[in-house]
């Protein structure tokens, strides 16, 4: 089991942050929304339709409406960066090549790379391919976006220029973000709303200032980044000096 | 004892897993075939790959083999007395067998691995995932038009593999070997039918075609998202196929040649 | 856009390349002329023993392919084999012709040689030819040699 009576409530409009410790099921849960995967039990409604009690093509329907930010990147290797952002808009659309030229340049042009038009996402740094993969994220002007570790392994400019764009493409457009990550640092300074989740529960949730004075011990350890708490810095261990003896024999 | 039992019971039984799994599987990526006839570009794309990539190994693969024909041919004919019977031999072989079988297990290990390579390394970089969630089905845009690339190039590479062979063994046969050009071709012409030969040929080489593209997209498909799974569905490709392309071959000689 | 007009000209040249091969291997290779087989009239002989006589088997007049073997079974009245010859539409025989299996060169295949006879009428549909010389069997040859060359040394 890797959920256990989860309920989370994520507003319209707003960035909502899912934390906690890596393992914990974090990708699964976006996974979950996304209806890649399906719950042993309980609901997801999104938009107020249960996500996986439709047909398939309505779940496609629907997730024309989301978008989804992968923490690879997830861009197609065979396609260079203009048309990995028009893919969406030609397989999803009958616009003109001029139109979607047109699109896929604005788009370029949020996330400040029109210029990389013409390179293949493997001449891409980390940085650039997540910017290029966000612009193919809203290509379709979706309601949501669901943002799957967007700062791990990014150098300080890159993860600057993520945080940044989340922020900007929240409210410039509107959309309803999902953040799942464990750096709470750049997580916090953009979130509405932060749930920190460990052990498949809900322990602790609240605007990010409430969280990083939590009652609870366990958040403040997490929020705060201390080595030792109720986390042990030592994974369970015989008594150290019997260990050593007992090497002796 | 009883853990070999039980070790072999459940080899048994993630075997049949496998294999059901495959099945549904293909009847998957068959639902999204028809759909291609609406974009044959996307198809056209996987040719070049599966197809024009993998020509000079037929072409050169094929006049090898031709050429070897035409010399052990020739030898052992030549005690009987009918070397004149070369062309039949090296045209027969080739058409009936060697092209389609040949042709089969070079393309499992040119064509068939790098399509489970390239689908297994779209899967670990979570391409397809992606795909799926910009409400795209890897299996009609990704799978179908490769699997269906590999059964429209199978026939026609075999028999790309068999012309040149036949023209191998020629220029061996009558050219080295002074083996009579008008007995070459018209002994083989008498004796090479187009139903019983080069028919059935052709229907083992869409047969192979058939088994050796599902089992690259297959394996590829349900490779361990890592690049040791890669690496390893790419062993394996190789490897079934060869076995499957070789098993089926006897089951339909059989059928076709029994009598 | 370029890229890709190459790409679709390369699989192009790929696919006229695979069907120049089918084509070389249906026109050069193999008999063409089986393709039209399917006109014709057909005939049947009644042979005492009709050897390895095949179905395909060619049917020839003075060494002249003119038709093929289309059928071959067994007459449980007569006890001997039906062989039911295809022969050409434009292939004209006189009724009378008889039927012989040969055998070409020492080890080849059977064939149907036939022999134009001297009658008015021709050969048509569902005609029998009534005159027939049975495949030459080796196993008999060598018998009846041997036998002859016994009954000579027991004339000694």
């Amino acid at each position: 089991m890797i959920f256990d009576g989860v309920d989370i409530d994520i507003p319209r409009g707003k960035i909502t942050a899912i934390m906690g410790p890596s393992g914990t099921g974090k990708t699964t849960l976006l996974r979950l929304i996304g209806g890649q995967l399906r719950p042993q039990a309980g609901r997801v409604l999104v938009d107020g339709q249960d996500v996986h009690a439709l047909r398939r093509r309505e779940l496609y329907d629907l997730r024309k409406r989301m978008g989804m930010l992968f923490q690879s990147g997830a861009l197609l290797t065979d396609i260079n960066v203009f048309d990995n952002v028009a893919f969406p808009l030609r397989e999803h659309t009958r616009l003109s090549e001029v139109m979607i030229r047109d699109l896929v340049l604005m788009k370029l042009e949020a996330v400040g790379l029109r210029g990389a038009r013409d390179m293949s996402p493997s001449e891409l740094s980390g940085g650039m391919a997540r910017r290029v993969a966000l612009a193919r994220a809203i290509a379709l002007d979706p309601m949501m976006i669901m943002y799957d570790e967007p700062f791990t392994g990014l150098d300080p400019i890159s993860k600057g220029a993520v945080v940044e764009l989340i922020h900007k493409i929240n409210e410039a457009l509107g959309v309803t973000s999902i953040i799942v990550s464990h750096d709470v640092q750049e997580t916090a300074s953009i979130s509405d709303y932060i749930y920190v989740l460990s052990g498949g529960k809900v322990v602790g949730q609240g605007a990010p200032q409430n969280l990083m004075n939590s009652d609870s011990e366990w958040v403040r350890q997490f929020m705060q980044g201390l080595p030792d708490g109720p986390v042990p810095f030592h994974y369970p261990a015989p008594d150290y000096a019997e260990d050593l003896l007992a090497g002796q024999g | 004892m009883t853990g070999g039992l039980a070790r072999l019971g459940r080899a048994a039984l993630s075997f049949f897993e496998r294999l059901g799994r495959g099945h549904l599987f293909l009847l998957q990526i068959l639902a999204g075939v028809p759909g291609l006839l609406l974009r044959p570009r996307l198809v056209i794309q996987q040719l070049y790959s599966v197809g024009v990539l993998s020509l000079v190994i037929i072409v050169v693969s094929g006049l090898f083999v031709g050429m070897v024909l035409g010399l052990q041919g020739y030898n052992t004919l030549a005690d009987f007395g009918a070397a004149e019977s070369l062309g039949v031999m090296v045209a027969l072989s080739l058409v009936r067998e060697l092209g389609p079988v040949v042709t089969a297990l070079l393309f499992g290990g040119r064509a068939g691995s790098a399509l489970t390579a390239e689908i297994g390394l779209m899967k670990a970089t979570e391409q397809l995932s992606g795909m799926e969630m910009m409400a795209v089905d890897p299996l009609r845009r990704v799978i179908a038009p490769r699997f269906a690339a590999g059964v429209i190039a199978m026939p026609l590479l075999a028999a790309i593999f068999s012309a040149i062979g036949v023209v191998g063994g020629y220029f061996v046969g009558v050219g080295l070997l002074g083996v009579d050009e008008g007995a070459f071709w018209s002994q083989m012409q008498a004796r090479v039918d187009l139903y019983d030969d080069v028919m059935n040929g052709v229907i083992k080489s869409v047969a192979f075609g058939f088994v050796a593209s599902w089992i690259a997209v297959y394996e590829g498909y349900d490779a361990v998202p890592t690049s040791e799974g890669v690496s390893r569905a790419t062993t394996r490709t190789v490897v079934h196929t060869a076995l499957a392309v070789l098993g089926l071959d006897f089951v339909l000689t059989a059928l076709m040649f029994g009598e | 856009m370029k890229q890709s007009t190459t790409t679709e000209i390369m699989v192009g040249v790929f696919v006229a390349l695979g069907f120049a091969a089918l084509f070389m291997l249906a026109m050069k290779v193999s008999n063409i002329s089986a393709l039209n087989d399917q006109d014709g009239y057909e005939v049947q002989v009644y042979f005492e023993n009709a050897g390895g006589l095949k179905v395909r088997s060619p049917v020839t007049v003075a060494g002249v392919r003119v038709g093929r073997v289309a059928a071959i079974g067994f007459d449980d009245q007569l006890f001997e084999a039906v062989v039911t010859l295809k022969l050409n539409p434009g292939v004209k025989l006189p009724a009378d012709s008889s039927a012989s299996i040969f055998t070409s060169g020492l080890l080849g295949e059977q064939y149907v040689a036939l022999e134009p006879g001297g009658a008015e009428t021709n050969l048509k549909e569902g005609d029998r030819i009534t005159l027939s010389q049975s495949a030459l069997i080796l196993e008999q040859v060598i018998g009846r040699v041997l036998f002859s060359k016994a009954s000579e040394g027991v004339s000694k």
